[in-house]
């Protein structure tokens, strides 16, 4: 047993506190404000190897592991959450899919500048009417000459108004009792392959998302990801390893208004006395420091399981499950010792909450994740 | 980072397993309903060497770590949790000699409680008006030619009745000094002048025999005094810090113990036609028991890490201590709701689950005292 990081993790995890601290919190209110698309931050985190960190290096990635992944993801969602999910999407529902699955030429071709953060990765699971069961979901992609014809719709698709790529989903046999997928990489520009104006959000406002269209939209044979029929298999895989990231984007949210929960009770007075001397205020900064760190050990007890290539889809599960229901939690009582001043828009805590809000929706809703583990109790 | 256990941890987990399926489990609703003192299982774990898990071999102990103590635990708790805290404070009072023991009182106690001759050890720091404050402690030493005489009462003390030996905290300075001014000893069992009260009646944990005790001019040699003159208060809370790691892993085990029973239940009771697993209501119950005990697992595993790599674990054996004891307590009420009127009756092990789960939020430092220290800690005060 070992719970101490190695120096690289270590290194990597100093190299992204350090940079957001200096080049994303500054921006976060503000980003938060006008919803503006962080293209700058987004450029220095792809020279420093945030937008591929666990692809191999001969594909364009930092080619590190799955616990430093974790562990950046962490970082730069404590100091924006919507650049964490950005980021969150470019490496574990993109690159991870294509360093898992791909060809050799789709790792060259797609993965690689993807990797680097010279292309942005997006994902299209999702539908309008069809979430966390894949089961009922209506795009589907018809056999043509030489490749596919996609027709259908995507929405909350994260990064979607900006990417380069979509690895999008869609039904490819609907003759047995269940329906089979296939996963497809889509370029921006292909004929069909249009997107909407991004959707309005409680949180994460710089994180722009939006509903794709696919309009008889033919791909190439070569942009199959994995075998025809295999895509819900893809879907998961990819899915077990996001869920790590979410969880690491929760903890940094969580995290951080915990760090200004401290900062603050230490300063604020009330009869008399710094509130940190209230066992009231003392007992809430105890409770969610506690569950910060339970939170995180769940994320990198998973992370490291996808390290040793063991299956940790019930880990990941819990991971995220605690971790998002943790951070709303945890911010919710910063909000409450902040009193007013946390309900403003002057102090950062009412936008720690919004954006940790999102964290029990996406990538499976907190309804999932106990269907996930309790699945695996009652196998 | 990595959660693999060696070789050693592996085995002690397994040994204790496998004692705790085949022994100890079998007759937890008897000891439960009789509050028998289980003298023979205590001696049986001292044969394993699960009494002495953290104390050197030279010393009769089984030297294998704090890591290896918790997986211990929980185990043990899983079977019975009142033979399991017995478990604990028998090794906390054998790690607390080996540190600050003299050679001769380590060679004197350590290899009795190590191998059983000692049914169990005791940890008499509570008193019936000062619990989690030793600062307000009014049992006293003085100094009478080259020894001291105890006076006073001690409140809560796990295995009182069947203690070998007793580590006491005594005042050594006027009151004025509080905390400061509070010294260990170690009184052997059935030492003049100390009376063991009448066994607690309690809501839990019903085997492992708690009593009042009292000292009346009880005089012990000046070779008593363990570690330095006032010098208590440090042993207590270093002691604590590695007990709340075992309390913790009592909780966990105790959840585990009522998550597996629930997860058998939901199988086979039937509802609206289908087992019970089949409905959300069940699921969503069993799959936060789950998240909750893997949670307090690595917290506990954690702070056992730190204790073995000499690293500070105040913070984290509290956040241990507070997480699981909570989370146990969670989720045995959650499996007596599964079991319904069953998990109330005694016919099946939950109510006796959340029985003993309940005091694990109390003893070596409430809930209250753990978010204190964790404030503490994250305050920077």
């Amino acid at each position: 047993m070992d719970f101490e990081l190695q120096e690289e993790q270590r290194l990597l995890r100093e190299t992204a506190r350090d940079f957001a601290a200096r080049e994303v919190a500054p921006k976060a209110a503000e980003l938060d404000k006008t919803g503006r698309w962080p293209s700058e931050i987004l450029a220095k985190m792809a020279e420093l190897g945030l937008m591929g960190v666990a692809v191999p290096l001969e594909y364009g990635g930092a080619g590190m592991d799955a616990l430093s992944y974790a562990l950046a993801m962490e970082e730069v969602s404590t100091a924006c959450a919507s650049c964490g999910v950005i980021m969150s999407v470019n490496n574990s529902l993109f690159c991870d899919p294509l360093a898992k699955f791909g060809t050799e030429d789709q790792k060259k071709r797609v993965l690689t500048p993807v990797a680097r953060g010279e292309k942005l990765g997006c994902f299209g699971l999702t539908e309008p009417m069809s979430g966390s069961d894949a089961q009922t979901m209506v795009t589907s992609a018809e056999k043509s000459r030489g490749g596919w014809v996609i027709s259908g719709a995507k929405n909350w698709i994260t990064n979607g108004p900006h990417a380069d790529w979509i690895l999008v989903f869609a039904v490819t046999d609907r003759s047995g009792p269940r329906l089979k997928h296939t996963a497809f990489l889509v370029e921006r520009g292909t004929p069909g392959y249009t997107q909407n104006a991004p959707d309005h959000k409680l949180g994460i406002h710089a994180a722009h998302s939006c509903t794709v269209f696919f309009e008889k939209c033919e791909v190439p044979d070569e942009n199959v990801l994995g075998a025809v029929g295999d895509g819900f298999k893809v879907a998961m895989a990819t899915l077990d390893g996001g869920r790590i990231g979410i969880a690491c984007q929760a903890i940094g949210i969580a995290r951080a208004a915990l760090e200004r929960s401290v900062a603050y009770a230490k300063e604020r007075k009330s009869f008399g006395v710094p509130i940190a001397q209230h066992q009231a205020i003392q007992f809430m900064l105890a409770d969610m420091a506690t569950q910060v760190d339970a939170a995180r050990l769940l994320a990198w007890r998973a992370a490291k399981l996808k390290d040793k290539g063991v299956r940790h889809t019930t880990e990941s599960s819990i991971a995220k499950l605690y971790a998002s229901e943790m951070a709303t939690r945890v911010t919710h009582k910063a909000i409450q010792i902040h009193g007013g001043y946390g309900y403003s828009t002057e102090f950062p805590v009412e936008r720690h909450y919004r954006d940790a809000r999102i964290t029990e929706i996406y990538e499976g809703t907190s309804e999932i994740q106990r269907m996930v583990i309790a699945g695996s109790l009652l196998k | 980072m990595d959660l693999e256990l060696n070789e050693t941890q592996t085995l002690i987990q397994k040994t204790a397993r496998d004692f705790a399926t085949r022994i100890v489990a079998p007759q937890a609703a008897e000891l439960d309903a009789t509050e028998r003192f289980p003298r023979e299982t205590m001696r049986a774990l001292a044969e394993l060497g699960l009494m002495a898990i953290n104390v050197p071999p030279e010393l009769g102990g089984a030297g294998a770590g704090a890591v290896a103590y918790a997986l211990a635990m929980q185990e043990i708790a899983r079977g019975c949790a009142s033979t399991a805290v017995m478990m604990s404070v028998t090794n906390m009072v054998g790690e607390a000699i080996t540190r600050f023991g003299t050679e001769e009182q380590k060679r004197r106690h350590c290899p009795k409680l190590a191998s059983g001759e000692y049914a169990v050890g005791s940890f008499a720091l509570s008193e019936p008006d000062a619990g989690s404050d030793p600062g307000a402690m009014r049992t006293t030493a003085q100094r009478d030619g080259d020894g001291w005489v105890l006076d006073g009462a001690k409140q809560w003390i796990t295995g009182g009745s069947y203690a070998g030996v007793f580590i006491v905290w005594a005042r050594t300075s006027p009151p004025e000094a509080g905390a400061r001014g509070v010294s260990c000893f170690l009184v052997e069992g059935g030492a003049n002048g100390l009376r063991v009260g009448r066994p607690e009646d309690k809501l839990g944990i019903r085997a492992s025999n708690t009593v009042p005790l009292e000292f009346d001019r009880c005089r012990v040699p000046a070779d008593a005094l363990l570690g330095q003159e006032n010098g208590g208060f440090k042993i207590a809370m270093m002691a604590l810090d590695g007990g709340r790691i075992g309390i913790s892993s009592q909780a966990l085990g105790i959840a585990r113990a009522a998550l597996a029973a629930s997860v058998g239940y939901a199988k086979e009771r039937r509802a609206f036609g289908v087992p019970i697993a089949s409905h959300q209501a069940i699921q969503w119950k069993l799959a936060d028991m789950q998240t909750h005990v893997d949670a307090a697992h690595l917290l506990s595993m954690r702070a056992a890490w730190l204790k073995d790599h000499q690293a500070p674990f105040t913070r984290e054996a509290s956040m241990a201590k507070l997480f699981a004891s909570e989370a146990a307590i969670r989720v045995c009420n959650d499996a007596v709701q599964i079991f319904g009127g069953y998990g109330y009756t005694r016919e099946m092990p939950v109510e006796r689950h959340l029985r003993d789960a309940r005091v694990t939020a109390i003893y070596e430092g409430t809930s209250e005292i753990q978010r204190m220290v964790i404030a503490r800690s994250v305050l920077g005060s």
